[in-house]
């Protein structure tokens, strides 16, 4: 079998089956066993995105914590887990070919742990968000290559939800760590590995040499943006050379370059927009 | 092409039934070939003798004036009568047992899953070859109006194609336009949770009948030129995870199909019907029971709920009536607690007698599996110096040659990344390390569960003596989840995730050579597909990618010669045929079936 990844959101066609069950209250709620239950069920289903112990993945948020961006109530999150959300990688139940797709009684379980598991008291970010925002579009450079609230640079991903989504262990490893998990982009949200911002270096038939990462790839075309924002459509055979790699085009931010200290101003900047 | 080059392919080629053929659009004008003007050289027993055949003389008809004299007069004579003689004696015909044995006589057909029983995969046909592939168009697109993946392989039986879509849609097109002639789609309940996709892989056909296995685990069979609904069965119960994923296999008057519901806990069977009524003929259940061979494999009563489904269509050797049909998963896939034995027949290729469905032997290529390694996928008959062999690059990272006479073990290599096995037993078999169990916590092994290859079926080119097919290097980390076996409940006792500290998965195209069992080229992809590969007499390699090209490869070196980017990702096999003389590749793709030709 071949269960997981795969794709197709075909969330539509389950919205009539999960609306009739989505105004109902968890008939689980605080049920240990349907816990452990959901537990087993959320590492089949969900873990693969989301995580061991639903703390995030490499591509899907961290369910631990409270405030979630889109499943709010229980039935919110009947509903999520049913029709999937629209326009990210978070699939329909039983569309993503991982898996068998589950029952209303095992998406209640799932609901049911990913609520044990929610940190009840969030510790108080250990940062200065004021000063983390101005490290962030100040000395610390971040913002010339990402974009928070509209503002920012466009070469590395949009942050503006990053700390609602993600871990504080997480933002701060892809800060001090950038090449050991570059982020998942959307082209093809379910794609097993999409190809945008590997870096490249490629030179054209005219001898320029253009650096920046993908926006896209395939075996024969390329789509880059370079270091100015330049958008670059290259057909690979028509290159002189093409290179690629997984190092983030992100440097490295030691505690040398970023304090631990200022590290955390900017995670608390980042999450109190993310918590927006 | 060098005197040396043919003589290598000539000397490789000991298929007797596939002779190497010259490669004759290497040496000369295509509409001039050597061979139309000796038909002596044609055998009648020699598909390529008559493919070309087909093809030099319809050549021939249209270009006569390049030929003077009686030579020719006679050409053109022949080749008039050759074309009417292939209308009248098909066009209209039914599709006899005879004819799907003698495939090879009808190259522009395409009749069975894998294009004829051997499971080749393999097109006689030429006129799409290694000069003129770069030069290939679409022909037509057939949009499906469905949503999610599309893992067809069509059928084209005299100009018209038959295929399958999402949530059992079945049906026919103009294989020369692409429009639709009919369709039928299955009413299926909305309760079904097959474990992989509303999916379908292809129909077979059979007299006027084409039969489609559905998501509700019912066979079917519909008037091939109407849609409408013969006779309908049911083979067993949907709720309790039984479901029909596969293309079904006609043999004789029978058609053979294999249960999918690994996932589920059900106990795998491969049934015959009769193709006239649907009534079952037999029944063979993978999982034995008490008093069968094979049961003491099974701890307690674990093998009521032991898998080993049977959800890819085998091949069918007409020389002994023997059907090999592969067999997937133990069930819970990722646990082996509880199970405690080899859990025949999981993940083994079985020699079933065709008439009575009695088993004559096994062959298990992963005992007592604990990491989801389905065997299910298409085994390819080779014939070879005297020998009768059967091939299959499994999901477990070997590829594995036997003989299929009597099902022993000839040689087992690694054609991928593997971690799991680090010793071979007495037979040559691959066996386990007790370390690469799953556990609780987790732990990396290679292939993931996704394996080396998966269903999407290889191909073996005669002409190259290379087997094809589509490969990934993967790790996933296996943890062991327990779960209680609950009737039409998931059953997998585990999960498995992508190992972050591993290297991205790599996806390739690869060509193994059986006799060594090395693999000769690879083509790497941008990344892993599910693309099944065709193979042409055009010394041609066909295969999509997971970022919706199709590419055709020079068969001999793995160069890609051309492309053509579909819009979407491939999961489903190519095949080629041809309607009027002209030579079609088709491929779905997205939720789209595309044909290509010659401009």
């Amino acid at each position: 079998m071949f269960r997981r990844w795969c794709l197709g959101f075909v969330g539509f066609v389950f919205l009539g089956i999960a609306a009739r069950a989505a105004g109902s209250q968890n008939p689980l709620a605080g049920d240990a066993k349907a816990a452990k239950a959901g537990e087993y069920e959320f590492r089949i289903n969900c873990a693969l995105c989301h995580g061991l112990g639903a703390r995030g993945g490499g591509r899907g948020p961290d369910l631990t914590r409270v405030v979630k961006k889109h499943a709010h109530s229980d039935s919110d999150m009947f509903q999520v887990i049913s029709n999937g959300i629209a326009g990210t990688a978070m699939p329909a139940n039983g569309t993503n070919g991982q898996g068998v797709g589950m029952t209303d009684e095992e998406i209640w379980q799932i609901v049911t742990y990913i609520r044990s598991q929610e940190v009840k008291a969030p510790a108080q970010a250990l940062g200065n968000a004021t000063h983390g925002k101005e490290l962030f579009y100040g000395d610390a450079n971040c913002s010339l290559c990402h974009m928070v609230e509209g503002k920012g640079g466009r070469l590395g991903p949009e942050l503006t939800g990053v700390g609602g989504s993600r871990t504080r262990a997480a933002i701060i490893e892809s800060v001090r760590d950038p090449s050991r998990r570059l982020a998942w982009g959307l082209t093809e949200s379910t794609k097993e590995f999409p190809q945008e911002y590997l870096s490249v270096t490629v030179t054209t038939a005219d001898g320029k040499q253009i650096k920046g990462v993908t926006l896209n790839e395939d075996s024969f075309s390329v789509q880059i943006m370079d270091m100015d924002e330049q958008i670059h459509l290259l057909e690979k055979s028509k290159l002189l050379s093409f290179s690629k790699s997984r190092d983030s085009a992100m440097p490295k931010y030691t505690v040398d370059t970023l304090s631990d200290k200022e590290l955390e101003d900017i995670v608390a900047y980042l999450v109190s927009v993310g918590a927006k | 092409m060098s005197r040396r080059r043919q003589d290598e392919i000539g000397a490789r080629s000991h298929d007797g039934s596939f002779r190497a053929p010259a490669r004759p659009w290497k040496s000369g004008a295509l509409a001039l070939r050597p061979r139309a003007l000796a038909p002596a050289g044609f055998s009648p027993s020699s598909p390529q003798g008559l493919k070309a055949l087909f093809f030099s003389l319809r050549n021939a008809a249209l270009k006569g004036p390049l030929f003077h004299g009686a030579l020719g007069a006679a050409v053109r004579i022949l080749a008039v009568g050759s074309m009417l003689a292939v209308l009248v004696s098909h066009a209209l015909a039914q599709v006899t047992f005879e004819r799907l044995v003698n495939s090879a006589k009808e190259p522009q057909n395409w009749m069975t899953y894998s294009g004829d029983y051997s499971g080749k995969r393999f097109s006689a046909l030429d006129q799409v070859n290694i000069t003129n592939a770069r030069t290939l168009v679409a022909k037509w697109v057939y949009q499906t109006a469905t949503t999610g993946k599309l893992e067809t392989s069509p059928l084209v039986v005299d100009g018209i194609m038959y295929a399958t879509a999402q949530d059992d849609r079945a049906f026919a097109l103009d294989a020369r336009t692409g429009r639709p002639i009919w369709m039928y789609q299955r009413q299926i309940p909305s309760d079904i949770r097959p474990c992989c996709g509303h999916v379908n892989r292809g129909l077979a056909i059979l007299g006027d009948k084409v039969f489609l296995g559905t998501l509700d685990a019912h066979l079917i069979a519909l008037d091939a030129k109407t849609g409408a609904v013969v006779w309908d069965v049911v083979a067993a119960d949907y709720r309790t995870g039984h479901s029909f994923t596969v293309a079904p296999l006609a043999v004789k008057n029978l058609v053979v199909i294999g249960i999918s519901g690994g996932e589920y806990g059900v106990r795998g069977f491969i049934d015959a019907y009769d193709a006239s009524t649907g009534e079952r003929k037999w029944r063979f259940y993978t999982v034995p029971g008490p008093g069968e061979p094979g049961h003491e494999s099974w701890e307690g009563d674990s093998w009521k709920v032991g898998g080993a489904p049977a959800w890819n269509t085998g091949t069918y050797d007409p020389a002994t009536n023997q059907i090999f049909w592969p067999t997937g998963n133990p069930a819970p896939s990722n646990r082996g607690e509880g199970r405690a034995g080899d859990n025949l027949y999981s993940n083994s290729l079985l020699a079933l007698n065709a008439d009575t469905g009695k088993m004559n032997w096994y062959f298990q290529f992963t005992k007592h599996d604990e990491h989801d390694w389905d065997a299910t996928q298409v085994p390819i008959m080779i014939d070879t110096a005297g020998k009768h062999l059967i091939a299959q690059a499994d999901r477990n990272g070997f590829f594995y040659v036997l003989d299929r006479s009597t099902g022993k073990l000839i040689s087992a290599n690694e054609y991928g990344k593997t971690t799991w096995s680090d010793s071979k037993d007495a037979e040559g078999r691959p066996v386990a390390k007790k370390e690469a169990s799953p556990t609780l916590e987790g732990h990396t092994v290679c292939p993931g569960a996704l394996g080396t290859t998966n269903w999407f079926p290889p191909t073996y080119d005669p002409q190259t003596a290379l087997f094809y097919v589509t490969a990934r290097d993967q790790c996933d980390i296996f943890s062991t989840a327990p779960q209680p076996y609950e009737a039409g409940h998931a059953y997998y006792g585990s999960a498995y995730f992508p190992s972050e500290e591993a290297e991205p998965y790599r996806g390739f195209l690869k060509a193994i050579d059986p006799a060594t069992g090395q693999v000769k080229w690879k083509f790497e992809h941008t990344s892993p597909t599910w693309s099944g590969v065709l193979s042409t007499a055009g010394g041609l390699v066909f295969s999509g990618d997971a970022e919706g090209n199709f590419i055709a490869f020079d068969a001999e070196s793995g160069k890609p010669l051309w492309h053509f980017q579909m819009g979407g990702a491939v999961y489903a096999a190519p095949m080629a045929f041809a309607v009027d003389g002209k030579e079609y590749v088709a491929i779905a793709a997205g939720s789209a079936v595309y044909a290509f030709g010659l401009p």
